[in-house]
Formats: structure tokens, sequence, C-alpha cells
């Protein structure tokens, strides 16, 4: 089976500073991947690249024949100036039937609000109509940027839970960017730390183990990984040791099958 | 009845407030009101350009108006705010324009027309590439209208739809040096801004979709064409202003209700 998305030595500039700088991925049909990394990384660049936002300088991008992405970004501004009900923005950019649309906001947990103006909806609600427009495309790939931005913690837990449900529902793929490493990891098969290029990847007990990973997130993240760690793996008191000698010596978890 | 120069005027008007109103909707979504002052501005340019070249009118200030949103839209984000470019271009422009006239020798007379229009002269050809114009913006507004509102939305949510904003922008841009080109006769230069901007944003408080609201901004763009000129008759005032100051004064009505109706519903909620 091909990939949905391959990407090799990608490279990509972001205002004059490169941010992606060899980045090697491979996307299956189904899974979903996680994409942690500090602040300027390149996490929304990579996103953009895969969308087609951002063009390559250099490496290659290949998607899947007839790929269909759905899309839902890290934020969407609505100029108060421009009344956008929330059936009207599902029919953003296709037409679709009133039923359709009622589906899509069924499958996203946002039944019954299409006559809401979408300047109205709270946080949670947003991000569910944007989820909802994402799904009505049917696609192969779902991409999330930071989607739950603005929730609080419950809210993101749900959010990710319903992530998870879709993705067995539709068969989808799932490519997500998030801070919230504790709730995220917990709810993929693959995750990759990036920082420029892909420090490392595996599952998310392998990552959250890697010396990469620990001299990235080192100190600020104890507490959540420690949390994630207590409920995932029963392995207390973890991540103890600081390991900053962030060296290029590549730790990729289950690479043969790529 | 095309013989008529009231009848003339108004259809001339008709045609202007119906085209301009909608694409000013889009003009205020993606705030680029100054955007459209800049092109209306460098109008004034073509002008002169076209009484020098002896072209007509329309050709040279929509080619003007074109190259002037281009030049915008390329040197935008590369170093200055949007605001302080837009400001640069749109009063060096109507400078040049103006510095451009007077070497043309014996139009002295008619500036004023082309700053403030001259509606009541409008002619049957003009009258051919207003009508003709209008139906061309108004043809790629609704050809172009889902893809505008997507990218108008959000770049990167158009991009993973398959749609390319720089394009939805040069059609945006197009459309906006047609208007221009068109209401020049009308309205001038110097106030078909006004006829971009105010309907739409009259018609905000009552819309809860945007074609909603581009269609209410048409209905007022077209009273306002209407109603002033029929303003300027009982006044005798200057028509281009007359049918802006009506446009405002139906923004302004537009506003009281607005506040009105608020003010009752926080009412209702608070008992």
């Amino acid at each position: 089976m091909t990939a949905l998305i391959e990407l090799s030595g990608a490279r990509a500039k972001l205002g004059g500073r490169e941010v992606l700088s060899g980045v090697d991925m491979r996307l299956e049909r189904g899974e979903i991947v996680t994409i942690v990394g500090p602040n300027g990384a390149g996490k929304s660049t990579l996103m953009r690249v895969i969308i087609g936002a951002v063009p390559l300088q250099g490496g290659r991008l290949t998607r899947a024949p007839g790929l269909r992405i759905g899309y839902v970004p890290q934020k969407l501004q609505i100029d108060p100036t421009l009344p956008l009900s929330v059936r009207r923005f599902l029919s953003l950019p296709v037409r679709v039937s009133d039923a359709a649309a009622a589906e899509a906001l069924d499958h996203a947990g946002g039944a019954g609000l299409e006559d809401r103006q979408m300047a109205d909806l709270s946080g949670g609600q947003f991000q569910r109509v944007l989820l909802a427009r994402a799904l009505l495309n049917r696609p192969d790939l779902l991409i999330l940027d930071e989607a739950t931005q603005g929730l609080d913690q419950p809210g993101s837990a749900r959010f990710y839970r319903l992530i998870e449900n879709l993705r067995q529902e539709l068969g989808c793929a799932v490519l997500m960017v998030s801070h919230e490493l504790h709730v995220v990891m917990a709810a993929s098969d693959r995750v990759l730390c990036l920082n420029g290029h892909v420090c490392c990847e595996g599952t998310p007990e392998h990552v959250a183990s890697a010396p990469e990973y620990r001299a990235l997130f080192g100190s600020g993240t104890q507490g959540a990984l420690a949390l994630y760690r207590h409920q995932h793996d029963h392995e207390h008191g973890a991540g103890c040791d600081h390991d900053h000698d962030h060296a290029h010596h590549h730790h990729h978890e289950g690479e043969t099958n790529a | 009845m095309l013989d008529d120069f009231l009848v003339r005027a108004a259809l001339a008007g008709l045609g202007v407030g119906l085209a301009a109103a909608p694409l000013g909707c889009l003009v205020v979504w993606r705030r680029m009101a100054y955007f459209g002052d800049a092109t209306a501005h460098a109008a004034i340019l073509g002008v002169a350009l076209s009484l020098a070249f002896d072209m007509s009118i329309f050709t040279g200030v929509l080619v003007v108006a074109l190259s002037m949103a281009l030049l915008v839209s390329t040197l935008s984000g590369r170093g200055y705010a949007m605001d302080t470019l837009l400001g640069v271009m749109a009063h060096s422009a109507i400078a040049f324009g103006l510095v451009a006239v007077s070497f043309v020798s014996g139009v002295r007379i008619d500036l004023m027309a082309y700053l403030f229009g001259d509606i009541l002269a409008v002619g049957k050809s003009d009258l051919v590439v207003i009508w003709g114009g209008a139906a061309l913006v108004l043809g790629l507004l609704c050809w172009r209208w889902q893809a505008l509102l997507t990218a108008t939305l959000n770049p990167d949510l158009a991009r993973a739809s398959g749609i390319d904003p720089e394009r939805e922008r040069l059609v945006l841009t197009l459309a906006l040096a047609l208007v221009v080109a068109v209401a020049i006769k009308v309205v001038g230069t110097l106030l078909i801004a006004a006829m971009l901007l105010i309907p739409a944003a009259a018609a905000r408080p009552f819309a809860r979709t945007p074609e909603a609201m581009a269609l209410i901004a048409a209905v007022f763009g077209a009273v306002s064409a209407l109603g002033g000129l029929q303003a300027s008759l009982w006044f005798d005032t200057p028509t281009g202003p007359s049918v802006v100051c009506l446009a405002a004064l139906i923004f302004l009505a537009a506003s009281l209700v607005d506040v009105l109706r608020r003010a009752a519903q926080g009412g209702r909620q608070a008992k």
C-alpha cells in the first residue's frame, strides 16, 4: 500500500529563515500521528507544506493520487463585518446538502449548531464546527494544527477522544500538532519529535523516553510527562535525568517498515 | 427614453451602485478599504494619461487602476505596513495625476468632473460602458464567489481545498479596477471608495449570511444612487456627493436601528 504522504529531505523557509532542514516522514492510511516540538520547530510550517501553502526549497513531497485533505487550521479569525452562519460556513468551498451538513456536525459533536453565527460560538463549539467542515470533504487525511488551542484540559481531552472515534468510524489518517503532550500522545499511534528535522519518532512511549525528546522538553514538561507515564506506563518517577546532549544520533524506532 | 439625461443619469447610478456594493462587501471583509481608495485615487492619473495619449478615459483609468492595484499587491509585505504603503501610494497617485493633468492643455476646466463625477453628462456610450463593466464585475464575482469567500476566511483553508488565494486576490483586484473605471463618471475618483464601503457597512447589521449582506448592500447602493440623484435635483446640489451623502445617512439609520435592537434584546435578556 502506498503512503498518503511522503516527505524526503524536505526543506522550507519562513520569512527567509530555514525552518525545515531536511524532514523525512511518511504517513500511512488510517494512522494517527502527532508532531511535537518546541516553539519555532517548524510544526505549523510542516503542516502548511503538506497542504501546499508553503513551497519546498528542496527535497520531495509525494501525495497519494487523489488524496483528499480535511484541514483544521490553528486559528480562524472571522472578521466581525462578515456575517456567517455555521450552515453557510459548512458550504465553503463546496456547497453541501442540509443532510450532509447535519451529519458532519453530528460526527464532530456539534449537532444542532447550524443556525448559530460563527462569531457567537464558544471555543469548543468553534473547533467542532471547523472539524465538521473538514469532514465534509470525506478526507483520507485529517490535519489538525493545534486544534485545541483555547480549550481547557477536559475540553481538549474530549476533543482528542472524538478524533480517535472519528478515525475508527471514517478510517481517515490523522496528522496533528500539539503542545499538550500527555493528552495527545496517549491518542497517537506514532509521535514525531520535530526540531527543524525529525529528531526522533516512534510509539509515544518510545519517544517519551528518547534522549532527543528529553533534551528538547527536559525540565518544562516533567509534570505532564510524569502524568502521562503514570497513566499509560505505570512507571513512576519518570524523567528525572536531564540529558542535554542533543547530538544528531537519530533514534528511529520501527524504521524498517518505512 | 434614453434621450432624457435624467434617465441616463439614473441608469448610470443604478449600474454603479449595483456592482460596487457586493464588491464592497468583499473589500470590507478583507479589510481592504484603503486598497479601494488607493486604486480609485490612481484613476486621476489614468485620466491624465488618457487625455495626453488621446485614448478613451475608460481604458486609461482601467490600465492605471489595475497597475496601481498590482503594484500595491506586490509591494505589500516587503518592509512597510500595508496602511503606510497605501497612504503613500494613494496620495502620490492623486498628486502625480493632478500634476500630469496640468501638462495637458485645455482640460483644466474638466478636472472637477473627474474628481467628483458628472453623472448628468452621461451619454449613451457611457451607459454601455457602465452597464457592460457592471455586468462583468457581477459575473466575475458570481463565478468566483465560493472561492473568494473561502480565501477571505483563511488562505490556508483555501489552499487545503485546492484554491489558490493569490489568484482570488487577483480576481478581486481586477474587479476593483473595473468598478473604478466605470464609476469615475458617476461619483468621481474621490468618492468611489464611498460607494464600495458605505452600502456594505450599512448592510452588515441586517445580514446573517454573506450573500444576504451583498444583496442588501446592492439594494442600499441602488437606493443611494437613485435617491441621491433625486435629492440633487430638489436641493440643487452636486449629484455625486449627494449620492454619497444619502448612502451615509442610510448607514447612520442602519447603525441606529442596530443599536436600538441590541438594547431591546439586552433588556429582554435582563428580565
